[in-house]
């Protein structure tokens, strides 16, 4: 029964959060792996878009939501979504047709790529700020959860609960979901094959007769497409924010650079190894130690590694180890 | 030479009849600018409120009149704050100051213009704990109650429910720390535990993670010491969510109607306090006010009250002296004498002149304690149905 309940505890408050923020995550990363693989250079704005992903879908779901439109259990922002994702992909192809486009007909280099995705952040940023306001959002509605604490304790007699909310369980489909499909895409379709084409060797590329200017365009749909996808996951399991995105930066970066920058397959492994370091590290052990060990051994501290506010630290520490001893990631990516 | 004579004879007379009635002025030095900008000018009436009521019933020290000069505390600038202090004293002559507001500037008053100058000041709103123990000469009073006072509080309801066990989260900040601390201290003194004291950072998306380090610890309830619409929410909305806990302590930062609107009764059984009484002081006050500006505004009775004690003080001992008034406002303020509300300050005046004793109410139920602040008056509260509930005052 011991074991029972310590195994609960660790769903409840390590394997379920993890897995949620870590599918979060690896959309995110997959998203700034295939502009750095592709495009070639380290996508600073790509938090901020994901909150102008989140911020249209929103609007959109206020509307529907307006108009008596739901989804019964679901939430309507599943709806909204289609919907953000074109307005992201809008976004996305009007930064690249005035700023990107630029810069990248003069082939400059990677670190001023970067520097003009800063610049694209901020302004990114300041429009979701004007538009939506700096404050938080509420868009989640349909049932709140799949498993309620209270219901699973009566249901099975543990004393521990187990709490699944209905997004989280909607943010590990949608992931498999979309990545299954990306990889299809990219694996066998026409379009999917020229972009790994470009992204492998550019020049020889537009020998074979590849058009450059489609596999941007390409790229920055996909990549609209899961900007939006993650910034809504997020925004329903969590909450809607500007400045939280803003934040996410730095996990999705390091979920990216850990897995290997430009390695999509790396982008979803890092994206969960960052989670779970995230979580394991500053999760306190005290609870499920207690029931697991006789009563001699119990613990009297909380046995917590790092408080919970160096949450951002752990992430921090797994980039520069990564970089250090590993710099081409997990599986193998481009060094940086 | 002769219009200089004339001049000098004509500020002479005027000095002269200056001394028969007196004008006394009062410093109001408050954070006109600053951080709580919005609070200040109704804490700022309120002074001058009592200051008008005083002068216009003439009996303050047989006629005499009082006046508020006003300066700017900023609420953060200890240099700007001290200055203007040091001028209200200085260039004004002021005998004696309502305020200052934020505990870090009206510390810095204290310790730089106040004790050496000889100043009495009492500061309507300065709620830190430090400034209980700070070397004052018996110059500083509060009318609002130390941080301290509420975890003492805090402590004694959740022991009336006998539970003895609690996990506690803060928001990070000096007003978190603090209330955090001193509810620890006086909850383990009387004999419970805190499993945990950890904090949390307003502002974030997601608070599971300071939850599951919170449920790990365990406890019968969680104390809550944050923002309602900060992070205080997430981490009830994130336990409520995990099954980490079930109720909640809710201390003032806590307690509105957000809360109820928020959680309904998903947190039937929680309970909380929040600065309250139930002294028809408030009510008096609010009559009085009219609609001159919002009575209700936080710290505003507290200011009237302050600013009410400074006059009391000077009738009860006869003189607009700091260093001789100052012995008198604990008197004044407390039992035993006739209580006095507010608009009864011309009755008050009355009763000191001829020797009696009153024990200043107030709008706030003023009760100086200790080194001279206020007790403190807390209404204490249970969600029942979704509902905030009064259980009583304490």
């Amino acid at each position: 029964m011991d074991v029972l309940n310590a195994l609960v505890a660790i769903a409840n408050y390590v394997l379920i959060p993890g897995i949620a923020y870590g599918s979060q995550l690896a959309l995110g990363a997959l998203g700034v792996t295939l502009i750095y693989g592709i495009l070639r250079f380290s996508n600073f704005a790509h938090g901020d878009t994901m909150a102008f992903g989140a911020m249209v879908t929103i609007l959109f779901t206020w509307w529907f939501q307006s108009m008596g439109i739901h989804l019964g259990p679901l939430p309507t922002a599943l709806l909204a979504l289609p919907f953000g994702i074109a307005g992201t992909a809008l976004l996305l192809l009007g930064t690249d047709r005035i700023v990107y486009r630029f810069y990248r007909a003069k082939r400059a280099a990677p670190v001023i790529l970067v520097i003009v995705s800063m610049g694209v952040m901020f302004i990114m940023n300041g429009l979701v700020r004007f538009i939506i306001g700096p404050n938080e959002q509420r868009f989640a509605d349909g049932a709140r959860f799949i498993i309620k604490a209270r219901e699973f304790k009566d249901m099975t007699g543990l004393r521990e609960g187990l709490a699944i909310r209905t997004s989280q369980g909607i943010t590990v489909l949608t992931a498999v979901i979309v990545v299954a499909l990306l990889f299809w895409f990219l694996m066998r379709t026409r379009t999917g094959k020229s972009m790994r084409a470009y992204s492998d060797n550019e020049d020889l590329a537009l020998l074979s007769g590849i058009n450059p200017e489609r596999v941007v365009t390409y790229t920055w749909l996909i990549v609209a497409a899961l900007a939006t996808v993650a910034g809504v996951l997020y925004g329903l399991d969590k909450s809607f924010k500007p400045f939280t995105y803003f934040q996410l930066l730095l996990p999705i970066f390091a979920s990216a650079v850990v897995g290997g920058l430009g390695n999509p397959l790396g982008a979803i492994a890092g994206g969960f190894v960052v989670a779970f370091s995230e979580v394991t590290i500053t999760y306190a052990w005290k609870k499920v130690l207690v029931y697991l060990l006789p009563d001699s051994l119990e613990p009297t501290g909380l046995v917590q590694l790092l408080s919970t506010d160096y949450k951002f630290a752990v992430s921090f520490g797994l980039l520069i180890v990564v970089l250090l001893f590993r710099p081409t990631g997990l599986f193998k990516g481009k060094a940086l | 030479m002769k219009k200089l004579l004339m001049a000098t004879t004509a500020v002479a007379l005027m000095t002269a009849t200056a001394v028969a009635a007196e004008e006394i002025k009062i410093g109001v030095e408050l954070g006109f600018t600053g951080p709580i900008e919005s609070l200040t000018p109704q804490m700022g009436a309120g002074a001058e409120l009592a200051m008008k009521e005083v002068s216009d019933s003439g009996k303050l020290l047989d006629g005499a009149t009082v006046t508020s000069v006003r300066a700017d505390s900023t609420c953060i600038d200890a240099g700007a704050a001290t200055a203007a202090a040091e001028r209200l004293v200085t260039s004004d002559g002021i005998k004696g100051m309502m305020g200052a507001d934020c505990s870090g500037v009206t510390g810095a008053i204290l310790s730089n213009v106040a004790v050496p100058n000889g100043l009495v000041m009492i500061s309507p709103s300065a709620t830190s704990p430090a400034l209980s123990t700070a070397e004052d000469n018996g110059l500083f009073f509060r009318t609002a109650p130390s941080d301290a006072r509420q975890g003492q509080v805090m402590a004694d309801i959740i022991m009336d429910h006998g539970i003895k066990t609690v996990a506690l989260t803060y928001t990070n900040n000096d007003y978190g720390k603090g209330l955090a601390d001193s509810f620890q201290s006086a909850y383990e003194k009387a004999g419970g535990t805190v499993t945990i004291s950890a904090a949390h950072e307003d502002g974030k998306a997601d608070y599971s993670a300071e939850v599951g380090a919170l449920a790990s610890a365990g406890g019968d309830m969680l104390v809550v010491a944050g923002y309602v619409d900060q992070g205080g929410s997430g981490i009830v909305r994130a336990a409520l969510d995990s099954g980490a806990f079930d109720t909640f302590y809710f201390p003032d930062g806590m307690v509105s109607a957000k809360l109820e609107e928020t959680f309904g009764s998903e947190i039937d059984g929680s309970m909380g306090d929040n600065p309250g009484t139930d002294s028809p002081g408030a009510a008096k006050y609010a009559e009085l006010v009219g609609d001159a500006f919002d009575s209700s505004s936080p710290f505003s009775p507290e200011s009237y009250d302050a600013a009410a004690l400074i006059m009391l003080a000077m009738q009860a001992a006869g003189s607009s002296d700091p260093a001789a008034y100052k012995d008198k406002v604990m008197d004044v303020a407390n039992a035993p004498g006739e209580q006095i509300f507010p608009g009864e300050l011309g009755k008050a005046l009355d009763i000191l002149k001829n020797g009696g004793d009153i024990d200043y109410v107030g709008a706030s139920a003023v009760e100086l304690i200790g080194p001279g602040e206020s007790a403190g008056n807390y209404r204490e509260m249970v969600i029942k149905d979704g509902k905030i509930t009064t259980v009583k005052y304490r």
